[in-house]
């Protein structure tokens, strides 16, 4: 429970950050909140020779809406984002989302960035923005550019962040107002990752789903954006037949692992469950 | 009397003496980050050890070679077995009279177990070191399975056993088999299950946990090579065992060990036995001359020292048809993983596991437990139980349940029918106890009736109704369990560890200004001694208990005891705390009779002084008494106010207790939510209302882990899975249960002040209970028995093999 040796930095520019990256590749990591990585590096199964403090560069941090389009500063604290009345208004889903994570003492430390970047299919950001149609903003030597959520994950821990890259922002298209959504988490207990979780946004008119959004956590070795299953809700009424297509759908391309949260079965199964109680909430708060 | 005089009540109060929810005195230091634990210690030249494990479960080791690791600067030495050899402590002999490597002789028998130990400057450098101690290892087949440990061709765990056909607690069976222990009439009991109208015969299991205190374990060792004198502060339940064994291993003299177990967080049976960090950490500090700490982390405190439970207990009863029992016959397969480290008074094997015919008047009984080894971390350790009794409950207690459906009864009916009677007592248990005291009917009527139990059966009925009708996906479960615990060992007659007989010990030393230091032979982890233990005192001498200053855990300072695990602190330390008091009080009578000038047997005792019968105003108090026996005492008597105690218990003393669990189970998830925990506790005289509170709250805390999900889960491979707090199960606060507490009084009658013990009452009632729910919430769908733990996946697993997800 105690890490390898490693050199710390904390540089107070975006560009100083990548520079250290850059000059020392795959041997440096950026260190957010820390609250994924220096558990990792206690067990040694992370052993980075740098750390690159995030944590004191000024601009990473703070949501702001411009036209449509909500970014969050990499830096922003799952307890800033609980905490933020325009989230609150526009994307209330992120705080629902945010406060089913782990518990305050771990919001404080952990990071939007850090949870989107880290790779682990036991977060639950990255199924969230996947279904939010989320973009991430990439910072490396040679500028920006943008990779949509549901584009960014390869494997567990395997992304498409190259290593001189920081993930600088989170840039989340605003839902139309009046839309449903809910995200459903089972969990054996406060502060575990997902047994199986569901995040769904739709709009409803008259009683039919005119637009349909549902993403899965920590039931495969990525987030999953239930593609299929998001179809066939569309222009459904949500009856007992549709729901359950669509549920087989999302079973479908679940893969989880067997662990002590229960075997693959079951935790494909309680996809499909968390899938449909967030279904029906979603449909609950949706306007007409 | 003059306004100021205190009146008899406000004198009482004043002593804040048995019976009062005084606040804890420890409190003051643990809340505020105050207490001293043994890795808050930092001595001048302190170095940290710390061990290479093993990978596997099972494998030959070859070649050790720590060349590279010696060459970081800081790393002072690595110990192997070799070395260890040369002071003869490779082995260390086990409570349950096995053997047990300190560090791996040649092969290893569990994952993680100890290879080498390195010695650092400091940890980190010690952590560096461990990544470059080179071993090879050829892997051996593993033994994960405990029902396949006996089987002919199953590997040899032991080969240092071999050709031995007896062991410690009798003949050998097989190359795996440690021990067999049977007590009970086979006869009496195959014949009456031969006449029985109806048997049930059910494998219930009770998994491996682990007791997971707060703190880990851990230790400081100080070798003063120019005194010959060897300090070890460490986290012992037993200090002054730690120092007799210490001794015997090490054959420095006893005296010129000082063992001092300083605050410890938590327990729970973990810090019983002795742990290869112990000795290696000794050793080190003779080989270097530094004080040698050495610290567990979660990792290793779950997966090394000592696991709990791992019985699987075939369970039968035979009763007649109107639901009275006449026999009961368990077989219990235990699984001692690699060595037999089970803390248990010697001559014991499995514990008081006979305690398994529960709170029932079963006229024959028969036990046999085979005790086996496989590729698991050794223990058996009482997790917040007297010695084996929480499997014993949780066999009779689900047993009973079972038998309940297939007679069609009630459950709580059964065991009323079956109950030892209050006028049976003193009860002798057809498998060899004499329960002391109880009254089951009356504690098992009150609980029924506050909890209004024959509603929640009919409530109960319509939601069954309800969810065959497709209207809810919900099923709901009555748990109940009736325990009768067996603690306070014990008399010499039967305990003893290592051969020393299990009294426990006191001596109180009251000051001429009339207060009070007292210590003891036991060793609070948490339990909250420093304040209970003045309360006894408070009562039996009439000083108040804020005067009187409690210490424990220093084997120069307090007398010799044994500790404290096993419920026995109360039993037997407060037996000997209250004989010693009233040895005071004895003392003070005679000093007070010197005083009035009247005859001893003219005085009474009335709160906290002697006053003349028929004359209430010829008083003294204990605090003049006290000044007296230092300033003027009576010709030919010694001056002075102090007494020691040992006492050595006539019999254990039986708690018991009725818990009710009142569980809500989504069939669809699996996920069980307790809606009601009533606990029903009598612990004999109540000291402290508020710590036996507070201990109850924690029992069952820790019953709902156990029963819900807490588990040291082994692979196929022998891969210890689980040995983390991201899986091993800590309900925090918003998993936690509400919990109704309640209690009847049933003093103990062979106990000085009528007291039995409940710190471990609510692990040993309640994992029952719990299980008990689920099991019951099943019933109806068809299910006789479902193995616990019950986490979600388990209960959705059962409801999806009984059908019931369509
Ligand atoms: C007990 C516990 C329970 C938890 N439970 C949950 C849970 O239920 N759900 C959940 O979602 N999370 C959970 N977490 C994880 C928590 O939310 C973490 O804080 C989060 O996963 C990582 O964020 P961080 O800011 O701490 O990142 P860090 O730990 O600092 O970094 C994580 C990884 O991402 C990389 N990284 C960090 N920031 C950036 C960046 N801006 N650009 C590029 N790479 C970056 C790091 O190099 C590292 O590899 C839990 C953590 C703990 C300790």
């Amino acid at each position: 429970m105690i890490p390898g040796e490693f050199t710390y930095h904390r540089p107070s520019s975006v560009a100083e950050a990548v520079a250290i990256l850059v000059s020392h590749g795959d041997e440096a990591r950026p260190l957010s909140g820390g609250h994924s990585l220096i558990p990792m590096m206690k067990l040694r199964m992370a052993a980075p020779e740098h750390l690159v403090d995030l944590g004191g560069i000024a601009d990473l941090k703070g949501i702001s809406e411009d036209g449509g389009t909500i970014t969050i500063g990499c830096m922003t604290t799952q307890h800033e984002l609980i905490g933020s009345d325009l989230l609150a208004d526009k994307l209330p889903i992120v705080r629902e989302t945010s406060l089913l994570i782990a518990d305050p003492q771990i919001r404080y430390m952990g990071t939007l960035g850090g949870n989107v970047a880290n790779g682990d299919p036991g977060n639950d950001m990255p199924g969230l923005m996947q279904c939010l149609n989320a973009t991430y903003v990439l910072t490396g030597p040679d500028g920006d550019r943008d990779v949509a959520a549901r584009d960014f994950y390869e494997a567990a821990y395997f992304t498409a962040l190259a290593p001189e890259e920081i993930l600088t922002a989170v840039k989340i298209p605003v839902p139309p107002a009046g839309h449903g959504y809910a995200y459903e988490k089972l969990k054996r207990k406060v502060g575990d990752y997902a047994t199986a979780a569901a995040a769904v946004v739709l709009t409803m008119n008259g009683g039919t789903v005119s637009s349909c959004s549902v993403a899965l956590t920590n039931v495969a070795d990525t987030p999953l954006y239930a593609a299929d299953a998001s179809t066939i809700l569309t222009g459904s009424t949500l009856d007992d037949a549709t729901v359950k297509n669509a549920v087989a759908a999302a079973e479908a391309i679940t893969d989880p692992a067997s662990d002590g949260r229960g075997p693959a079965e079951y935790r494909t199964k309680m996809a499909g469950i968390m899938m449909q109680r967030a279904l029906a909430r979603a449909a609950e708060r949706a306007s007409a | 009397m003059n306004d100021m005089t205190p009146t008899r009540e406000q004198r009482e109060a004043a002593l804040e003496g048995m019976g009062c929810k005084r606040k804890r005195v420890e409190d003051v230091r643990f809340t505020q980050g105050k207490g001293q634990y043994v890795d808050d210690l930092k001595l001048p030249g302190m170095v940290f050890g710390d061990f290479v494990r093993s990978p596997y479960p099972h494998a030959k080791i070859t070649k050790i070679d720590a060349t590279e690791a010696l060459k970081i600067p800081g790393v002072i030495a690595v110990l192997t077995a070799e070395d260890l050899k040369g002071v003869n402590l490779a082995w260390m002999p086990t409570l349950a009279g096995d053997v047990q490597m300190v560090l791996a002789d040649g092969k290893v028998l569990y994952q993680n177990q100890e290879v080498a130990f390195v010695v650092a400057e400091d940890r980190y450098i010690a952590d560096d070191a461990i990544q470059l101690v080179e071993v090879e290892y050829e892997e051996l087949p593993v033994l994960v399975d405990p029902f396949k440990s006996m089987e002919p061709d199953a590997p040899v765990l032991r080969p240092d056993l071999e050709g031995k056909t007896e062991g410690a607690h009798g003949p050998r069976k097989h190359h795996n088999h440690i021990f067999n222990w049977e007590v009970g009439d086979k006869d009496e009991t195959a014949k009456a299950f031969a006449e029985a109208d109806v048997t049930i015969n059910e494998m219930i299991s009770y998994h491996r946990t682990h007791p997971s205190p707060l703190e880990t374990c851990q230790c400081v060792a100080s070798m003063d090579k120019v005194k010959g004198e060897l300090t070890v502060w460490g986290t012992f339940q037993a200090p002054h065992v730690i120092r007799t064994v210490a001794s015997l291993l090490s054959t420095i003299p006893e005296h010129k060990i000082h063992v001092i177990a300083p605050d410890i967080g938590g327990g729970f049976g973990n810090k019983v036995g002795a742990y290869p960090g112990y000795i290696c950490s000794i050793v080190a500090s003779i080989v270097t001359g530094v004080p040698v700490k050495w610290v567990e982390d979660r990792m290793e405190n779950l997966s090394t020292t000592s696991f709990a439970r791992d019985y699987h207990m075939t369970t039968e009863i035979a009763a007649k048809s109107d639901g009275t029992v006449t026999g009961l016959k368990v077989h219990v397969l235990a699984d001692h993983g690699g060595f037999d480290a089970c803390a248990d008074p010697s001559k014991w094997p499995a514990g008081f596991f006979n305690i398994v015919t529960g709170s029932y008047d079963f006229p024959a009984a028969h036990l046999s437990v085979d005790g086996v080894y496989t590729n698991k971390a050794p223990g058996g350790v009482a997790y917040r139980c007297s010695f084996r009794v929480t499997e014993a409950a949780y066999c009779i207690e689900r047993a009973m349940d079972v038998l309940a459906q297939k007679l069609g009864m009630d459950p709580a009916d059964l065991r009323m029918k079956n109950f030892v009677k209050a006028d049976q007592f003193p009860y002798q248990s057809a498998l060899g106890w004499e329960y002391d005291s109880g009254d089951y009917h009356t504690a098992m009527q009150k609980a029924m009736d506050t909890i209004g139990y024959r509603e929640l059966r009919a409530e109960q009925k319509a939601k069954q109704e309800a969810f065959k009708r497709g209207e809810t996906r919900e099923i709901m479960g009555i748990g109940v369990s009736f325990f009768t615990e067996i603690v306070g060992a014990g008399p010499s007659k039967n305990c003893d560890i290592l051969g020393v007989a299990m009294f426990d010990s006191a001596e109180i030393r009251v000051h001429p200004t009339g207060s009070v230091i007292s210590r003891m032979g036991t060793k609070s982890q948490g339990q909250g001694h420093e304040t209970t233990w003045a309360q006894i005192i408070a009562t039996e001498i009439g000083i108040p208990a804020a005067d009187i200053m409690v210490e424990e855990g220093n084997t120069d300072t307090a007398p010799y005891g044994l500790g404290t695990y096993g419920s026995r602190s109360t039993p037997v330390a407060g037996a000997a705390i209250a004989l010693a008091a009233r040895k005071i009080r004895n003392k003070a009578q005679m000093i007070a009779a010197h005083m009035l000038e009247v005859s001893e047997y003219d005085l009474e005792w009335d709160i906290d002084g002697f006053q003349v019968k028929g004359n209430p105003e010829a008083r003294k108090s204990m605090k003049e008494i006290a000044w007296a026996a230092y300033h003027a005492p009576p010709p030919n008597m010694e001056p002075g106010l102090e007494a020691v105690s040992y006492y050595d218990p006539p019999n254990m003393t039986y708690p018991f207790g009725a818990y009710f669990c009142v569980m809500d189970i989504d069939v669809d998830t699996g996920v069980a939510t307790t809606r009601r925990f009533y606990a029903l506790d009598d612990c004999g005289t109540r000291i402290n209302p508020m710590i036996i509170e507070g201990q109850v709250h924690g029992g069952l805390t820790e019953a709902f882990a156990i029963a819900m999900g807490q588990e040291i889960r082994y692979d196929e491979t022998g891969n210890v899975l689980g040995a983390s707090f991201m899986d091993f199960f800590i309900p925090t606060a918003v998993e936690t249960p509400h919990w109704e507490t309640d209690h009847t009084v049933t003093p103990s009658p062979h106990h000085p002040i009528g007291a039995k013990g409940v710190g471990e009452s609510p692990n040993v009632g309640g994992v029952p209970a719990f299980s008990n729910a689920v099991n019951d919430a099943f019933q109806f769908l068809g299910s006789t028995h479902i193995q616990m733990p019950h986490d979600s996946w388990r209960i959705w697993k059962a409801a999806k093999d009984l059908g019931a997800h369509g």
